[in-house]
């Protein structure tokens, strides 16, 4: 790469300039140079450079920060340090990571994949989006930020988007490397991952074992020797032996499940006109992709085009017919289409002698240029049955969403006509937007074969729309708060970006050889083909089309008819919810520090290998009587995740009165209590709220254990008996009439439920907790699991698994941000810089209440197992589980509220306690008040953290009684391993 | 593909002559009034139009008075590129018109394909080609009376490479009696409500773009349209007698060579202009 030498001289000013930046550095010879302040930093980044060399192999160049880095090892630090350094970390850590992302981002020009630093991203998108038809803009806008921004880089190229090569793995490696001292004394686990490339032969590579998909597919691509990989992607066989994609963001380990680390490359958006690729090398990738698909039958064609086809793949492989060489039966070992016959070879032959003096490169833009005119190219079939139970298929393609009955072509929605795409359980919808002589939108259901075909097809769905659709990734789940369903979003770059990307490419063209004929072909065109500003026939709006990609968790069990009617009131109560969003904001918040010795835990700080960070949000919560009125009859269906939030058998008795009197003690800080605590978990790796929701009928404080870990059948009559507090809950119910395919579903979820709850279920007291919680697990597990890698918000925001604490973010309690980074971990403080505006939305009912988030902890299993048996390796594993009362407030009308006193309070000892008490008024005068407690719990593993948890949360009502605990967010990061980037 | 060309390029046309059982049911009966003579002078003035002034190959096939329907040529047969899918009217007794368009597109080089064993996994598919609209870029199929849906999959089986879409006749008895194509990205359709539905229909399953061509009668909405080998767009569509509110519309297409060509007889069948002939184009590349 060109730039090499820039990159270093980059990274060595930073440390002169920026203090901070030296700690975070992996760079060894800085290391020592450096001043190191304390003793801690010394100790650790010794030992990271002691581990360096082994880790980086394959990276001789020096390491350059990293957002990741830097985040990973504050953490780490942090927690060595004393407060007044973290603090001034914390501060400045803003401004740090934007620079440092900014460096990072003129390292990663010649370095390579953006995607990992999750700070990158939301730059490079705005980049991308503003200038995307002027690339000369692009680059002037970048140098100004750059300048702006970088600490020491003023010479950044603009182009370093584009090339992503190989370096990739550098950047991991080096975030490994940075991740913890502990490592040091663990080895790595590697496992040999197996690569079916597309022109059959097999790459082997060895990845650790909790390695992301993104690293196995840079291996890849940069093996290939391919820049424009975003259309790209590597898939796997699941146990159904279906197809499913490797999420780059997620664990490849938790992805493949029990599966074989055996993988495929593949194409996963095609093209629609392969001749604005700017590579040969990319071009001949997707030939051999379609021929693959031609000859397997998925891209059907004629006779014909067969023949055609067959013969420019014979013109790329062989060159020139040739009368001495090519006898007969020279095209034995190749396959045009799924029968062949001696006809068509016979055919095939015949055009290959008319194709004399086509280059490979050529032959292969014929072939790209007819095959991309079937109708069936790049269309993702996926069996289904409409809403009479006819067989039907999907097609998901770049233009949208192709509907087929046997062959037929019978319906078809464009992208622009689709304003939300959902699916619930098995059932997959649509949301159409109405025509001109239609008033009304209405949407369309599909059955699919299971709750995972349905998953499958809406991320395939949700990734088509916006790679062909969009001009940039939609950044879900940061800007939105509380978003129903799956997080899931496409992360990658959109073919608008890749596209300028590929403008972008300054290299000669590669060398490859094509398969059979191992023939070098010098690509022709050097020379980019295409005019990546222009408009493709796709016509790329300007962000424009936004299309709603939930998985609902509202209309669980509705018949779809149902769905119908609720759907915008949902979608528009969803609106509101996000608009509705307050700028809470810091001027509002008075801090204090204060030892609040109550909630102290004690716990042996060994090594810390485990931290938890425990939320209790202790709140009186004062409601107008309407929210009572709404008569709960907990849906029985599980589904309805309303009715799983809230009740808990000890919530009937008391009486929801209280809330009356209350009124005028909220401003207190103290009101009343409503014993119960209402748990919904936020599990990470939220993909369907839905799925989640029916699995974690609330599991109460830990009073109610006994109940909770029954069947599921107790939660039933729990949510039955219990009356709902919040009009949603209400709502939900009158959507649940449906019973008939509720019911199948109890049935069977329930099973895996238990059967998984039984192995996680931890032994202490903390039991009811970890139940509830594992309940949903489960749920998430056996359905979720397989695609988990999904939550885009993980990749955005944080490159390594400290990352996970974005749930936290999501849940955070607004209060402390300014403070809790010291206090916590690193990675903590950094979460709260970065979520703010969501956590405020914690602290508003309506919000809270209609839109649960529900994260499903996918790695609860593994997690367990973890501990056990892989002590010894660290890895680190962040775990977030938000348990949370249903909101009194329902009404989902946004209001946000005016905050009367918001005040902090934190203590620090083994266990650290930050306690923010925040006292807002809601709308009719009501007030209530918040209070929040964050507890870190550090220590190894020995540690019973279950119990810990109880234990605080416990002592925390003790501290409160006269207030009802309705949300507990657990954070739990273990250090299993190193870096998974 | 190398099949896919523009719509519009043909070499060769079949048409099959008028036999003197003209205006009679093949299954017997009497159909409307015909005026025999004058549907033999239309035809006559049609074949001259294609073969003189459009400067197609004309193949004639000779009426058969067994065969009293077998002037509508066009239902016999599908053809695309080299492929001929010979078809299955509604009617058994039609089912022997083909025949003879079998032979000649045998002569032809056309790859020839036969809808199947009428009991095997074809068996009760219809298909008859004035249901089919083939736009150059997709097919639509109508579903209609004579046409079902198992006969427009063996049409999506035959004419792999292009989308098959299925729609209803409204306002109609046949697809192409309430819409044709007017050029390359060209769809002329009658102005009435069933085929306003029809072309709704034809616009939410498409992924092109086709410019719609709307036409005040009914009979107007089929035309005949020939890109010549010479690169000259003709479209051959009713005379002013049969559709004077629709005269205008054509002679917006200012590129274009209009030829007015009656077939007020073949419309009171229920026939129309593309109803009297097959067009094939020999000549790759257009």
């Amino acid at each position: 790469m060109t730039t090499e030498v820039g990159t270093e001289t980059d990274v060595k000013k930073e440390p002169e300039k920026v203090q901070e930046v030296q700690q975070q550095t992996d760079q060894p010879d800085k290391t020592s140079d450096g001043a190191a302040p304390a003793n801690a930093e010394e100790h650790q980044q010794g030992s990271q450079s002691a581990e360096a060399p082994t880790e980086q192999e394959e990276s001789p160049e020096p390491r350059s920060p990293t957002p990741a880095g830097e985040q990973k090892k504050e953490k780490g630090i942090s927690r060595f340090l004393p407060p007044w350094l973290k603090r001034q970390k914390s501060q400045s850590q803003e401004k740090e990571s934007e620079s440092a992302a900014a460096n990072v981002k003129d390292e990663e020009q010649e370095e390579k994949g953006i995607k990992e630093t999750s700070e990158d991203q939301p730059a490079e998108v705005k980049e991308v989006t503003g200038e995307k038809s002027k690339p000369e803009e692009v680059q002037v806008e970048e140098k100004d930020r750059e300048e702006q921004k970088s600490v020491g880089s003023a010479d950044t190229q603009p182009v370093r988007e584009e090339t992503e090569g190989e370096p990739d793995e550098k950047h991991k490696q080096q975030v490994n490397a940075q991740e913890t001292p502990s490592k040091l004394t663990k080895k790595m686990k590697m496992v040999v991952c197996h690569v079916t490339l597309l022109d059959g032969s097999q790459f082997t590579c060895d990845v650790e074992k909790r390695a992301k998909g993104q690293y196995l597919f840079f291996e890849v691509c940069k093996h290939l020797n391919l820049m424009e990989k975003d259309y790209f992607s590597l898939s796997f066989k699941d146990s159904a032996d279906q197809r499913c994609w490797l999420d780059p963001t997620k664990e490849i380990k938790r992805q493949i499940r029990n599966s074989q680390w055996q993988f495929a490359f593949s194409v996963k958006f095609y093209p629609p006109d392969p001749s604005q690729l700017t590579e040969d090398i990319t071009r001949y990738l997707l030939c051999l992709q379609l021929r693959q698909d031609i000859a397997s039958g998925r891209l059907p064609c004629s006779f014909v085009t067969h023949a055609l086809l067959g013969s420019y793949a014979l013109q790329a492989e062989l060159g020139d017919y040739d009368t001495e060489e090519h006898r007969v039966d020279y095209i034995a070992d190749f396959q045009f289409a799924p029968n062949q016959t001696k006809e068509l070879e016979e055919k095939v032959v015949e055009l290959h002698k008319s194709h004399r003096g086509m280059t490979p490169a050529q032959a292969d833009i014929q072939f790209l240029e007819n095959a991309k005119k079937l109708s069936m190219y790049g269309v993702d079939l996926h069996h289904a049955k409409d809403s009479d139970g006819v067989d039907i298929m999907l097609g998901v393609c770049a233009n949208g969403l192709l509907i087929y009955k046997d062959r037929l072509r019978i319906n078809r929605f464009a992208w622009p006509k689709i304003l939300k795409i959902s699916y619930k359980r098995s059932n997959f919808y649509i949301k159409i937007r109405p025509g001109e002589t239609e008033q009304f939108e209405s949407s369309v259901g599909f059955k699919l074969p299971n709750h995972r075909a349905a998953k499958r097809v809406w991320k395939v769905c949700v990734e088509h729309h916006t790679f062909f659709r969009l001009t940039s990734p939609e950044q879900p789940t940061k800007t939105k708060f509380l978003t129903l369903g799956s997080k899931f979003r496409y992360s990658g770059r959109t073919q608008a970006q890749t596209r300028q990307a590929s403008t972008l490419i300054d290299r000669p063209a590669p060398y490859f050889e094509r398969t059979s004929s191992k023939r070098i072909s010098r690509s022709l065109d050097g020379a980019p083909v295409v005019n990546v500003a222009g408009g493709d026939s796709m016509g790329v709006g300007e962000n424009g089309p936004t299309l709603e990609l939930n998985s609902d968790t509202k209309d669980l069990d509705k018949t779809q008819e149902d769905v119908l009617k609720h759907q915008a009131s949902i979608s528009e109560l969803k609106r509101s919810f996000m608009e509705a969003t307050p700028e809470p904001r810091p001027s509002q918040w008075e801090k204090r520090l204060t030892g609040s010795p109550a909630t102290t835990l004690r716990l042996q700080v060994s090594g810390s290998l485990e931290e938890e960070l425990t939320s209790l949000f202790l709140s009186k919560a004062c409601f107008s009587g309407l929210t009572r009125s709404c008569s709960t009859t907990a849906a029985p269906v599980e589904g309805s995740k309303l009715s799983a939030l809230p009740e808990d058998p000890q919530k009937t008795s008391p009486h929801p009165e209280n809330d009356s009197r209350d009124g005028s003690k909220s401003s207190e800080v103290i009101p009343d209590v409503n014993g119960q605590m209402e748990v919904v978990e936020v599990l990470e790796e939220t993909v369907v709220i839905e799925e989640v929701v029916k699995a974690k009928p609330k599991s109460p404080a830990p009073e109610v254990t006994t109940e909770i870990g029954t069947a599921p059948e107790v939660k039933e009559e729990q949510s039955l008996s219990s009356d709902s507090e919040s009009e949603d809950e209400a709502e939900y119910h009158a959507q649940t009439p449906s019973a008939s395919f509720c019911v199948q579903q109890i049935k069977e979820e329930p099973e895996e439920e238990e059967a998984e709850l039984n192995q996680q279920a931890p032994p202490s007291d903390a039991e009811p907790i970890r139940e509830t919680e594992s309940s949903a697990i489960e749920e998430e597990s056996s359905s979720a699991q397989p695609d988990e890698g999904i939550s885009t918000e993980e990749v955005s925001m944080t490159p390594d698994e400290a990352s996970n604490g974005h749930v936290l973010d999501t849940e955070d309690p607004p209060a402390t941000e300014g403070e809790e980074p010291h206090i916590v971990n690193g990675n903590v403080s950094r979460v709260e810089t970065e979520r703010l505006p969501q956590v405020i939305c914690c602290s508003e009912p309506p919000v809270v209440k209609t839109e649960m988030v529900t994260i499903s902890d996918t790695f609860a299993a593994q997690k367990t197992e973890i501990s056990t048996k892989e002590v010894p390796i660290v890895h680190t594993e962040t775990k977030t589980i938000t348990y949370e009362a249903a909101q009194l407030d329902g009404n989902g009308d946004g209001e946000p509220g005016v905050l009367m006193t918001a005040q902090t309070i934190t203590s620090e000892s083994l266990c650290t306690t930050t306690t923010t008490h925040i006292t807002k008024t809601l709308k009719g005068g009501l007030s209530e008040t918040r209070i929040e407690k964050r507890i870190v719990i550090t220590g190894d593993s020995d540690i019973d953290h279950d119990q810990a948890l109880a234990q605080a949360i416990k002592e925390a009502k003790e501290q409160h009684p006269d207030m009802s605990v309705t949300r507990v967010v657990v954070h739990k990061e273990t250090e299993l391993a190193e870096d998974e980037d | 593909m190398a099949n896919i060309h523009p719509y519009g390029c043909f070499t060769h046309a079949i048409v099959r002559g008028i036999p003197e059982s003209f205006g009679k049911l093949a299954e017997g009966g009497e159909g409307a009034q015909a005026d025999l003579a004058k549907a033999q002078r239309q035809m006559g003035v049609l074949t001259g139009t294609l073969r003189q002034k459009v400067g197609l190959q004309l193949i004639e096939i000779p009426a058969d008075a067994q065969l009293p329907e077998s002037w509508r040529i066009e239902d016999v047969a599908v053809i695309q590129g080299d492929t001929a899918l010979i078809t299955r009217p509604f009617k058994q007794q039609r089912r022997s018109e083909a025949e003879a368009v079998r032979r000649v597109m045998s002569e032809l080089n056309l790859t020839v394909v036969e809808m199947g064993d009428e009991e095997g996994g074809s068996a009760g598919a219809t298909l008859e080609g004035s249901d089919v609209l083939f736009t150059g870029k997709e097919f639509f199929v109508g579903i209609s009376k004579h046409t079902n849906h198992r006969g427009a999959e063996v049409l999506a089986d035959t004419f792999k490479d292009f989308a098959v879409s299925t729609v209803p006749v409204c306002g109609g008895s046949r697809l192409k009696n309430i819409c044709s194509m007017g050029g390359p990205d060209t769809i002329i359709i009658s102005q009435s409500e069933g085929a306003k539905k029809t072309l709704r229909m034809m616009e939410q399953l498409t992924d092109h773009h086709y410019d719609i061509l709307s036409v005040a009668e009914d009979v107007a909405a089929n035309c005949v349209y020939v890109r010549s080998p010479a690169k000259v767009d003709f479209l051959l569509h009713p005379t002013a007698e049969e559709c004077p509110d629709s005269i205008p519309v054509f002679q917006r297409l200012t590129d274009y060579t209009l030829l007015p060509t009656a077939c007020s007889e073949a419309f009171k069948q229920g026939g129309a202009l593309s109803s009297l002939c097959l067009l094939i184009n020999k000549k790759l590349g257009c």
